[in-house]
Formats: structure tokens, C-alpha cells, sequence
């Protein structure tokens, strides 16, 4: 129902992004493979190598492992009791470790759970000589269950509130035990989805990589991503870097194949609607299990965010604000997310309006077929590659071209904006596909199209969307550590990176300070990107 | 005593609806519930069947009072107008567990719910899963479960309003059938006038959160039959 025009017009706008994109990567990743190939070749099988992928692995499916066991019982918990007074903030609580900086989540951890932290202080003071050390594995897997526990109790709880609000009433009255419940409604709805939950949370614990630089500790306890970073950052040693971006890029691939043939978990937990009613769980010993489960999630997610708002109010903050470094590096930040954010949503327009071309036509031909498949994965793509990789192509193009440090700006914005595309187009995608459902036959048949139908019907019920797609990207780019520790110097300084130099040079109470402004603005953006989408769902 | 179901003065809210009902429903027969949407029909259904508890007065079935007890404990079964089945369970399954909610089956249950399949017209539908059955034969399952469960009140939710025309003449003559067998007391929320007609032996016609009219069905039709006034005339 487009226009020819309109059509051609999204193709090619299509195409751009799609040409751009493999440029960016293939670039990367041609020189990677170009790079004294033969010495990465037989750098890519020693004991090393096979220890770095080996605790790779370990650490991810350890993480996984307890991070859903944990989820379980909490969504469990929470599907329970539908209503009970601060279970909305509960849920927002949950929904807070996703916007967070990963360095400031480490941060409030070590706050926590850290040598000089809340936990060790009262261990000390009941009089025990081993404090609990959180270096190493069990930093990680603390980490990693931090931030993921939330997320897996989001998707399960979904799941459980998607249940026909008749299952809970009919279980009541055919007057089954929680033994029952769980094993003929509860179980099966969750097992359906729980192979892609772990999958994802799996994905996210292979490739994560600030955490595990703050804090594992030692060539015992790193992760591909990290000794990538560590053979250029420390030893600049390209082969072995390149030999460990394509075992990152082979393991990543393989999970995310794998990843393709579960159901996806989605985590749209229903704010209005039906009203559950849920007559099992009326026992004081479930209200007990109930309570006591909700509140360990609680403490657990709790108590490193305010353990950064606390150790943050006691920098001084007004001084840091003031300061000549802090000044420059937010500047530098935000110009960088800004453009990251622009380029990942005009990206994201590109493809899903080209898409949208494509499927117009009544029967597309192979090759539109297949430019709508690429489109698709394209936004996918950073997954496979993760920014660290983009990063370390780039790093070897740029270095013939003279000091790195000049691109570096403009590298790290373009390595967030890509990896901001897989968001921003899940944010866009529902949004522009229900409106063009909604507006395109009238839109045809009343003949408005080009700017008007832009000002006049698009930009309307599309400015939340996009704003809302905006400021996620914005967040990720802005408490992004991955892209920019390749290039970070005294030339290139983003909040992040001066976090972690603070943290580095052990100045704790300045890192603790700039954490906690970090830490407010990428959730001031998360939330309102968020608030955003509940109300355009209301609509 | 009365062997059927009376709601003794119970009120109950709900946000900011308040309910009063005070009625008694005849054992043996089959009762309609009529009236506009948000009356306070199902409100009505949850109290009977134990989903809701009243805030004040008493719920008596078959004699005994169930004011408290939980949805298991009374003796009623529920179908709903959907999600009667749990999607993911075969139709053998979801009719076996009106029999043991643990699924521990005797061989002698097997045979029940067997035969329960085959008296609503499912023979050899035990294996299929619910998605594959039509709207129709999904509600003949559930029928089956409430058959074996064999309880003296049955209570339905609008439980054909998805279904086609022919399909629900269909289907409130197989409701009539096993009403007649088993002699149970039947509590159905209706919209439909050609329905309270065929099946219905009184009407409560619920509106505003109370009981506005309890009628013999002559009576409620030959009200219909009269201009719209004279019914909101006795409100």
C-alpha cells in the first residue's frame, strides 16, 4: 500500500545500513583474519588459550546455573501473591540492574560483599579472622547473579502472569496441593521458557566484560573477552589477541545458534488487566517461604545500590562535579552517546521501514527475501561480534594510520550505536509495525504521503518510541566500559573509563562518588525509556 | 434446611463495588443467572464457588455451611467459558484430575475417566492435546471432568458464549442430559435469552450488585415480552 517511491525510498535506506554495517564489521574482522595469520593459527590451541575458554564457559554456565535456580522460586513467590503493598516496587527494583553501568553494579557489590565491605565489616566484628573474598570466581559469580537474577525472576514472572487467570481457579477447586500445582501448571509453563532464559543469561555471563575485569582476579580467573583486552592493553600481543577474538567469535555464534532454537522469553509483566486471583499459598508456612524468598531477592538486589547511593554521598560530590576531569569526561560521554543514540535509531528506522517495503509487496521476489533476512540479522550481528572484537579490528586499521587516540572518539560512538541496534530496534519495531497496521490502508486511500504523512500521522504516535529507543541507547553508550578500554587515554576520557582510572589509581571515595553520578543518570534514562514504553503499551 | 444453595445477607466489595446478595437457589433444578454486564454475575459464581469470600453473611450448599471453606472443600464444579483445560495436559489428564488432583490413578479411575470421555461424545480424544479439539469439544471435556468429580452443584460461566448457534443448541442438550442423570443443581450465567429459555428453570436476574429479580421462567419471559420499562420497574 506504499508508494512506489515511498518503497524504493525504504529499500535503499535499507541497503545503506545494511552496506555500512558489514563494511564496520568485515573491516574488523578482515583484519583480524589478515593478521599474521599463520602465527594467530597456532596461537589458537595452547594450554592457555584452552584455560581462558575453559573458565570462559565454566563461569557462564556456573552463573547461569544459580542465577535461574535463584529465579525460580522468587517468580514462583511473586506470582503468588499478586497483590501485596511494594510489590510494584519490587518489580521496579528488579527492572533496575539492567540499566545500571556494569562498573557501578561492581562497585556496589565490592561495597557489600568486598574486603572493606558491610558484609566483612560485621563478619570482623563477630570475631571472624577470614573475611569472605569476592576476587576471583566467586566475585564473578556474584556479579553475574546480580544483574541476572533480576532479569530471569522478569521473564519468568511474565510467563506465569500470561497464564489464563482460570488455571489458578481451577486448581483450587479440583483441589490440588502446591506439590500439584507446581507439577501440572507451574512447571510447564516455566519449562518452556526456561532453556531461552538460560540461554540468554548464559550469553550475557560468556560476554561480559567489565565485571569480570573489576572482579576476577588473575590469569585464573579471565575470561576471553578480558585476555583479549589484556594481550592488546598490557602486552600488546596481536596474535594472541586475535587468536582469542575468534574462539570468542566461534563460542558466541554457537551459543546464539543454539540460542535461535528455543522460545524466546519475553518480559511484558502485565501492569492492568484480568485480576488474578490466587487461593493457593494461604498457609502461614507458605506465606513464610513467600516472604522470607522475596526479601533475600530484595536484600540481594538492594543492598549494592544502596550501598553505591551511600559510599557516593560520602565523595564529595560538589568538588568532583567542578572538577576539570569529571567536566571534560562527561562532556565527552555525552556527545558520544548522543551520536551513538541518533545513529543506532536512524539505523533502527532504516531497517525496520525497509522491511516494511519489502513485506508491502504482495510477493516479494528472492531477493527482497533475503534482504529482509539480512536486515533482520544485522541488528544481531554485534552479538556474534562482540565490541571488544570491533574494537581490536579497528585498533590494528587505525594504527597504520597514526596515533589511535585521534579516531578513538568516533570509533567507540559507532561500536555503541551497533551495540544499541538489537534494543533499539525491539523497542521500535512492535511500536512502527502497529501503527503502520493501524494507519496504513487510510493513509492510502486518503492519498497523505511524504513529509506530511511524516508530521502529520508518523511523528505523533512515533515520538515516544523513538525517545524512549533514544535514551535506552543513550544509557547503554553512556555506562559503557567494553568499547572504550581499548582506546581509553588521556586523550579520551569518558565516565566510565574515569570511574575505573580512579578506581585503579585507589582512589575509592572519588570512584565511589563519580559512580554514584554515573550510576543516577543511566537510570534516570532507563526509567524514563521506560515509562515511556508502559504508557505507549496503555495506549 | 434447605438441600440447595442459599446466600444468607452476604455482602462483599470489591475496589469500589459493593455486593449484597440474598438468595436461594433450588436443588435439583437449573438455575440462570441474567443481567448486564458488571451486575455482579460473577461475582455472584465466585461466592458459590468459593473464589470470593463474603465480608459478612453465610453461604450454605446442599446443608452445610461453606461461608469459609476453601473452593476444593464444597461440593460444586466449575466450567468456565474458557481455559477449562490446561493447554499443555492431554484431555485424559484434564479430565482425570477431577479425580485425584496428585494424578494418582487406580486402574478402575482409568476406566472412569475413560468413560467419562465416551458419555460426552470424546471417545478416543484422551490422547490429543487441547489445542488441537474445537471450542465445542473442548467445553464436552470439561463437562467430563465434572462428571466424574460428581459433585451435587455444577456451576457455569457463560460456558457457550464462544460457541456457534447449532453448536450451542448442541451443547445445552448434553448440559440438559446429564443435569437429568445426575439430578444436580446448575447455577449458569447466560446472556443469551433462546438459552435461559431451552434449559433454565428459574431466573435470578442480578443487577447493580444486587439480586433485582428471582423468577419462575414464565414469569422472567413473559416479563421480556413486555416493553423494557416494566423490568426496571421492579429495580
Amino acid at each position: 500500500m506504499l508508494t512506489t517511491a515511498e518503497r524504493r525510498r525504504g529499500i535503499v535506506a535499507g541497503l545503506a545500513v545494511l552496506a555500512a554495517v558489514i563494511v564496520f564489521v568485515g573491516t574488523a574482522i578482515a583484519t583480524l583474519l589478515a593478521w599474521d595469520g599463520d602465527q594467530s593459527a597456532s596461537r589458537l590451541f595452547t594450554a592457555y588459550t584452552w584455560s581462558i575458554l575453559r573458565f570462559t564457559l565454566w563461569q557462564a554456565a556456573l552463573s547461569t546455573l544459580l542465577s535461574v535456580a535463584f529465579a525460580i522460586p522468587v517468580a514462583l513467590a511473586l506470582a503468588r501473591r499478586p497483590r501485596f503493598a511494594g510489590r510494584a516496587w519490587i518489580l521496579r527494583l528488579m527492572a533496575l540492574p539492567m540499566g545500571l553501568p556494569a562498573l557501578v553494579g561492581a562497585l556496589g557489590l565490592l561495597g557489600v560483599w568486598g574486603r572493606q565491605g558491610v558484609l566483612n565489616g560485621w563478619l570482623t566484628a563477630a570475631g571472624l579472622e577470614h573475611p569472605v573474598s569476592v576476587y576471583g570466581l566467586s566475585g564473578i559469580l556474584l556479579a553475574h547473579t546480580f544483574f541476572n537474577i533480576p532479569l530471569a525472576v522478569r521473564l519468568l514472572l511474565s510467563v506465569l502472569e500470561r497464564l489464563p487467570a482460570e488455571y489458578w481457579l481451577l486448581s483450587a477447586s479440583l483441589g490440588m496441593k502446591p506439590v500439584s500445582i507446581f507439577r501440572f501448571v507451574e512447571w510447564p509453563a516455566l519449562a518452556r521458557v526456561v532453556p531461552g532464559v538460560a540461554g540468554l543469561i548464559f550469553m550475557l555471563c560468556a560476554t561480559s566484560f567489565t565485571l569480570v575485569l573489576v572482579l576476577g582476579g588473575g590469569p585464573a580467573a579471565t575470561t576471553l573477552e578480558v585476555a583479549i583486552y589484556q594481550a592488546l592493553r598490557f602486552d600488546f600481543d596481536p596474535p594472541r589477541a586475535v587468536a582469542l577474538a575468534f574462539l570468542q567469535i566461534a563460542l558466541t555464534a554457537a551459543v546464539i545458534g543454539l540460542i535461535a532454537f528455543l522460545p524466546a522469553a519475553t518480559d511484558t509483566v502485565r501492569t492492568a488487566g484480568r485480576k488474578v486471583l490466587r487461593l493457593d499459598g494461604r498457609s502461614s508456612a507458605s506465606r513464610l517461604w513467600d516472604g522470607l524468598i522475596i526479601a533475600v531477592a530484595v536484600i540481594f538486589v538492594a543492598s549494592p545500590l544502596f550501598s553505591v547511593l551511600v559510599a557516593g554521598l560520602r565523595a564529595d560530590l560538589w568538588k568532583l562535579v567542578n572538577g576539570p576531569r569529571f567536566i571534560q569526561a562527561a562532556t565527552t560521554s555525552l556527545v558520544i552517546a548522543v551520536t551513538a543514540a541518533v545513529i543506532a535509531v536512524s539505523a533502527s528506522l532504516a531497517i525496520i521501514t525497509a522491511r516494511q517495503a519489502i513485506r508491502d509487496r504482495r510477493d516479494p521476489n528472492l531477493a527482497a527475501r533475503l534482504l529482509s533476512t539480512s536486515l533482520a540479522g544485522t541488528s544481531s550481528l554485534v552479538l556474534v561480534v562482540p565490541p571488544i572484537i570491533l574494537g581490536t579490528g579497528w585498533f590494528l586499521v587505525l594504527r597504520q594510520f597514526g596515533n589511535v587516540a585521534a579516531f578513538a572518539p568516533y570509533l567507540v560512538a559507532f561500536i555503541n550505536a551497533l551495540m544499541a541496534l538489537p534494543f533499539a530496534v525491539r523497542v521500535l519495531e512492535p511500536a512502527l509495525d502497529a501503527h503502520r497496521h493501524q494507519t496504513a490502508r487510510l493513509v492510502a486511500a486518503l492519498g497523505i504521503s511524504g513529509p506530511a504523512k511524516w508530521r502529520l500521522i508518523d511523528l505523533p504516535v512515533l515520538t515516544r518510541p523513538i525517545l524512549t529507543a533514544l535514551s535506552f541507547a543513550m544509557a547503554l553508550s553512556l555506562g559503557d566500559l567494553g568499547a572504550v578500554a581499548l582506546f581509553g587515554s588521556s586523550d579520551l576520557v569518558t565516565l566510565p573509563w574515569l570511574v575505573y582510572s580512579t578506581l585503579s589509581s585507589y582512589r575509592t571515595n572519588d570512584a565511589d562518588g563519580l559512580a554514584l553520578i554515573l550510576g543516577v543518570i543511566c537510570l534516570a534514562l532507563t526509567i524514563l525509556g521506560t515509562a515511556g514504553k508502559k504508557e505507549n503499551a496503555n495506549a | 434446611m434447605h438441600d440447595g444453595i442459599v446466600l444468607d445477607k452476604v455482602a462483599l466489595t470489591l475496589g469500589k463495588t459493593s455486593f449484597a446478595f440474598d438468595c436461594r437457589i433450588e436443588p435439583g433444578a437449573v438455575t440462570a443467572i441474567a443481567g448486564p454486564s458488571g451486575a455482579g454475575k460473577s461475582t455472584l459464581l465466585n461466592l458459590i464457588a468459593g473464589f470470593e469470600r463474603p465480608q459478612s453473611g453465610h453461604i450454605l450448599i446442599a446443608g452445610t455451611d461453606q461461608t469459609l471453606s476453601h473452593p476444593s472443600e464444597r461440593p460444586v464444579s466449575v466450567v468456565f467459558q474458557d481455559h477449562n483445560l490446561f493447554a499443555h495436559l492431554d484431555i485424559f489428564t484434564n479430565v482425570a484430575l477431577g479425580l485425584d488432583p496428585s494424578l494418582r490413578l487406580s486402574p478402575q479411575d482409568r476406566d472412569r475417566a475413560e468413560n467419562a470421555l465416551v458419555r460426552v461424545g470424546l471417545a478416543g480424544f484422551g490422547k490429543r492435546m487441547p489445542g488441537s479439539l474445537s471450542g465445542g469439544e473442548k467445553q464436552r471435556a470439561a463437562f467430563a471432568r465434572a462428571l466424574l468429580r460428581n459433585k451435587p452443584v455444577l456451576l457455569l460461566d457463560e460456558p457457550f458464549a464462544a460457541l456457534d448457534a447449532d453448536l450451542r443448541l448442541q451443547m445445552s442438550a448434553l448440559l440438559l442430559d446429564l443435569h437429568k442423570e445426575t439430578a444436580n443443581t446448575v447455577v449458569m450465567i447466560t446472556h443469551d435469552r433462546e438459552e435461559i429459555a431451552r434449559i433454565a428453570d428459574r431466573i435470578l436476574h442480578v443487577e447493580k450488585g444486587q439480586i433485582a429479580a428471582d423468577d419462575a421462567k414464565a414469569d422472567y419471559l413473559s416479563r421480556f415480552a413486555a416493553p423494557v420499562s416494566a423490568l426496571s420497574g421492579t429495580v
